[in-house]
Formats: C-alpha cells, sequence, structure tokens
C-alpha cells in the first residue's frame, strides 16, 4: 500500500493540520500480525505530514529479517519479537537501539459459532480437532508452544504455517478446527473467526520493538514514524486493534 | 557444420541473457558454506524432505502422464466444440500464480470445497495436510507442461504410419501401444520430465493447499523456504541440490531425447 503525497494540487491545503516540512518516502517492514494497525497508523501519519509516503511491506517477522538481511530497502522495521530484533541488532543492520512499541498476547482462534466446542489449550489435544500452529520460526508459533508446555499440553500440529494471518486463513476456509493467534489477529479477522481466551497464568505477552533501519536515505522521516508509532496518538490507535499499551 | 559468424546484434544480448540466469547460480554457489555441506545434507530433516519430494513429484508425473496424455490425445486429435477453451483452461496453472492455484485448490477439494465437502461427508477423506495433498498441489501446476508438449509431439508425428497398422489389422488399443506411443516416444518422455521438474520445484499451491509439517507435507521447496529464515547457507546448500538435479535431467534430456527428436 502506497500513500503517495499528492500536494501541488491547490485547493485542499486548508485541511492539513500541521506545517509539517518532512518529506521522502520510507518503506516499512512490519510483522504481519500489524497489517490492520500499521495500515491505519500509516494513513494518520501522512494527514499529519503530507509530504511523505509510507509504503508498507508486511510477512512474517523472520521472512523481513531475511529480506533486511539481503539488502531490501527498508527504512523501518517493525518486529513481532525481541529475539528477531536482537538478531538484526547483532548483524549491525539498525541505526539506534529499538523501543518496545506494543505488546499483544495470544488466543485462540476457532471457527464461527466453536463448532467443536474448544473451551482450553488442552481441548486442542482432543481426537478430531485439527490443530495447525505457525512454525517455531515465527514469533507466534514460538509463542504457541510456550504457552501449550506451560498448560502441560501435548499437541502435533497438522500444519506449520509460515505466519499468522496463514493460520487465520486456513480456519476461515474451514479446513483446521483451531490455532493460537495474537488477540488482534481475531479482532481484524472480524465475524470470520472466533476467539477462545487463554488463561494469564498460561498465555505469553508478545512485545513488538521497532527501530530505523541503517543506511535509510529519509531518517528523519522514519525517525518521526518511530516517534508517532509511540505517541500517544499511535498508542491509542494500536489499542483500539487490541494491542496492549507499550508499557 | 560450418560455423557461422554470429552477429554483434544477437551476441550481447545473447550474452546479457545467460549472464541474467548464470549469475544468480553462481551467487548461490559463492555464497555456499561448502564444509558444512554433509551436515546439511545428511540432516534428518533434509532427508525427510528429499524423500517426500522425490515421492510426491514421482506421483505427480505417473497422475500427469494417466490423465495428461488422454487429454493431450483429445486436443490433438479430435473435433468438439470449445476445444480451445478447455485446452485453455487445463493449462492455465502454468501462468496462474501458484497460490492462488493452492486457494482454488482448497474451494475445490478442501474440506468446505465444492467436492471436497462431499468426500470428506462420505467417505471422511480430507485431503489438505496429507501427502495426498501435496501430489494433487504438484499435479495441478506441473500436468500442463505435460498436456502442451504431448499434444505438440502427436500434432507433429506422421500419422501414416498408424493408417498403415490400422489398414493391416491391428486394433485402435495395438495401434496407439505400438505404433502413436512409440513415435511419441521422446515428446512423452520430454513432458513427463519437465512434469516431474516443475513439481519437484513446486512451493506456493503446495504450502496453501497442502500445509507444511515435516515428513507429510513439508517438500524440499518448503524445507528450503523454512530454513532461509533459520539457517541461510544450509538452505543455499539444498536449493542448489534442487538445481543440481533438474539441471542433470534437464542436460541429460537435451543430448538424449530432445536432440533427436
Amino acid at each position: 500500500m502506497l500513500l503517495a503525497a499528492c500536494g501541488g494540487t491547490g485547493g485542499t491545503a486548508s485541511s492539513s493540520p500541521t506545517s509539517s516540512s518532512l518529506s521522502g518516502y520510507i518503506n516499512v517492514f512490519a510483522a504481519a500480525s500489524l497489517t490492520a494497525s500499521f495500515n491505519a497508523l500509516g494513513i494518520s501519519f501522512h494527514q499529519a505530514h503530507p509530504g511523505v509516503g509510507v509504503n508498507f511491506n508486511f510477512a512474517g517477522t523472520p521472512t523481513l529479517l531475511a529480506q533486511i538481511e539481503q539488502g531490501a530497502p527498508a527504512d523501518v522495521f517493525a518486529s513481532a519479537d525481541t529475539t528477531n530484533m536482537g538478531k538484526l541488532t547483532a548483524d549491525g543492520y539498525t541505526a539506534g537501539t529499538s523501543k518496545i512499541f506494543a505488546r499483544n498476547q495470544l488466543e485462540i482462534v476457532v471457527a464461527p459459532g466453536n463448532p467443536k466446542g474448544i473451551k482450553r489449550l488442552a481441548d486442542l489435544a482432543k481426537s478430531g480437532v485439527i490443530y495447525i500452529s505457525e512454525a517455531p520460526t515465527v514469533p507466534a508459533g514460538k509463542y504457541s508452544l510456550q504457552a501449550l508446555a506451560s498448560a502441560g499440553v501435548k499437541v502435533t500440529p497438522k500444519s506449520l504455517e509460515t505466519s499468522v494471518t496463514a493460520v487465520i486463513s486456513k480456519i476461515e476456509l474451514g479446513e483446521a478446527d483451531a490455532g493460537i493467534v495474537y488477540t488482534t489477529d481475531i479482532q481484524a479477522a472480524g465475524s470470520k473467526v472466533q476467539g477462545v481466551q487463554i488463561p494469564a497464568a498460561n498465555n505469553v505477552i508478545a512485545t513488538y520493538p521497532i527501530v530505523a533501519v541503517k543506511g535509510t536515505k529519509y531518517s528523519d522521516v522514519a525517525n518521526a514514524f518511530i516517534d508517532y508509532v509511540l505517541s500517544s496518538t499511535g498508542q491509542s490507535t494500536l489499542e483500539t486493534f487490541g494491542f496492549l499499551s507499550a508499557s | 557444420m560450418r560455423r557461422e559468424r554470429v552477429p554483434i546484434v544477437v551476441l550481447v544480448p545473447a550474452a546479457i541473457g545467460a549472464a541474467f540466469f548464470i549469475l544468480p547460480l553462481l551467487g548461490l554457489i559463492v555464497r555456499s558454506p561448502w564444509g558444512d555441506a554433509f551436515t546439511a545434507l545428511t540432516a534428518p530433516e533434509t532427508v525427510e524432505a528429499l524423500k517426500l519430494s522425490l515421492l510426491a513429484s514421482l506421483s505427480a508425473t505417473a497422475v500427469g502422464l494417466v490423465l495428461g496424455v488422454p487429454l493431450a490425445w483429445m486436443y490433438a486429435r479430435v473435433e468438439f466444440p470449445g476445444r480451445d477453451w478447455l485446452r485453455a483452461l487445463t493449462t492455465l496453472p502454468m501462468v496462474l500464480p501458484p497460490v492462488v492455484g493452492g486457494i482454488a485448490l482448497l474451494l475445490a477439494f478442501g474440506r468446505r470445497g465444492l467436492f471436497g465437502s462431499w468426500l470428506d461427508s462420505t467417505f471422511g477423506i480430507t485431503l489438505p495436510f496429507t501427502t495426498a495433498g501435496v501430489v494433487m498441489a504438484e499435479t495441478f501446476v506441473a500436468m500442463p507442461f505435460l498436456i502442451l508438449t504431448v499434444e505438440a509431439g502427436l500434432r507433429s508425428m506422421d500419422r501414416r504410419y498408424e493408417e498403415a497398422a490400422r489398414a493391416l489389422g491391428a486394433s485402435r488399443w495395438r495401434v496407439f501401444t505400438r505404433v502413436t506411443l512409440p513415435l511419441i516416444g521422446p515428446s512423452l518422455f520430454a513432458g513427463a520430465v519437465l512434469c516431474w521438474a516443475r513439481a519437484l520445484g513446486e512451493f506456493g499451491a503446495t504450502i496453501t493447499f497442502a500445509g507444511n509439517f515435516p515428513g507429510v507435507t513439508q517438500t524440499m521447496p518448503l524445507a528450503v523456504y523454512l530454513l532461509l529464515e533459520t539457517n541461510q547457507e544450509a538452505s543455499f546448500i539444498l536449493s542448489l541440490v534442487l538445481l543440481l538435479i533438474s539441471l542433470v535431467v534437464l542436460v541429460g534430456l537435451r543430448d538424449r531425447w530432445l536432440g533427436s527428436a
């Protein structure tokens, strides 16, 4: 999605809320679970700074990491875990230190009406339930394993999908009965799926760090976007999408 | 044969074209950690994925031969209304994004699919997340290559041999197996190998329709994709193995079969 600046046409400038002098295009590489919320943030950021264009690349966090390390033109990296962020930092691809901007928790995703009657993590191991997971390389897959382990549940997934969005779409299509995803994903999917809460004792809180990528051409825009995400406006937008606040 | 001087307007773009294919391959070769090659190749996950890949791609080729040769024969020999449209429909996966192909397969053969829901309610058979699902996804994407190659073979063969055999009293089946098949042998073999090579490299339709689980649906390309995120160097090595298998087959093919066709 590209939110290009269309200044210079005249007549619409009066609605601009600020006299921002920022200009340039940035590519934000963001975890798949941020798709809806970051698209919304991108629109409001562009409204505040009409001279900038924000381009998003959403994918599973490890995919983004591999893309950046192979030279993809990323300006901002928003990760769904601190492990992948740590790798990018250790490999010297970040400019400055990363900041936590959101937290997310896990929930079980099932079809509307919960036809298999899944009430707790242990129900995922019931016979006749097709449980699918994210691959352990994907943060959500790693957290799912932690949640299942803390509840003492042993279950073999039928498939290790490459992102939370892939898990949700297979639940929506009816190919699988249950998966573990983020609360925000269930909220974003609306009426097509239903969530089953995981008690806090077994839940895992995912922390999302954001950072500017080394070598960005528009570091002022990149930093402004990060500040915007961390600002009270950005935080309340994230909360409307189901994220927990950063602190 | 007299060696012809190649005009520069042909040579330069041809060289760029060749470099375009060779450079990425070279990139993989240069960046692969050859010292770890043996460890990467003998890791249980790799062996498992390689075995599954071979099994699934060979099965897809077998299915392709059984279903694709009759289709090709229909296209080449029978005039029927809508033939061009049907041919286009059955070769569409060649240009369709494989992920879309995978979704389409789910909508048809998935648990809630048009045909899949009947399969599930009547026989209790579900195809997604099974090795059979992998074979289906690979067949869907790869069979068109076989159909088109075999159809071309059938169209270009000299039909007088068939007519002579018929005139001498051979049954239609006997003519087909003893005259037609040997005559189109090279195209049949080439089509089967192209189909197999395409099936071996299939990724998008497989991960969408069949999912990804080691030993059941995780073929080599899927394993390579996931390794890319945890162990890039190992994924380079595995990619090279896939490349090497295909390269050997394609080169061997050219000399032995395509060259004489």
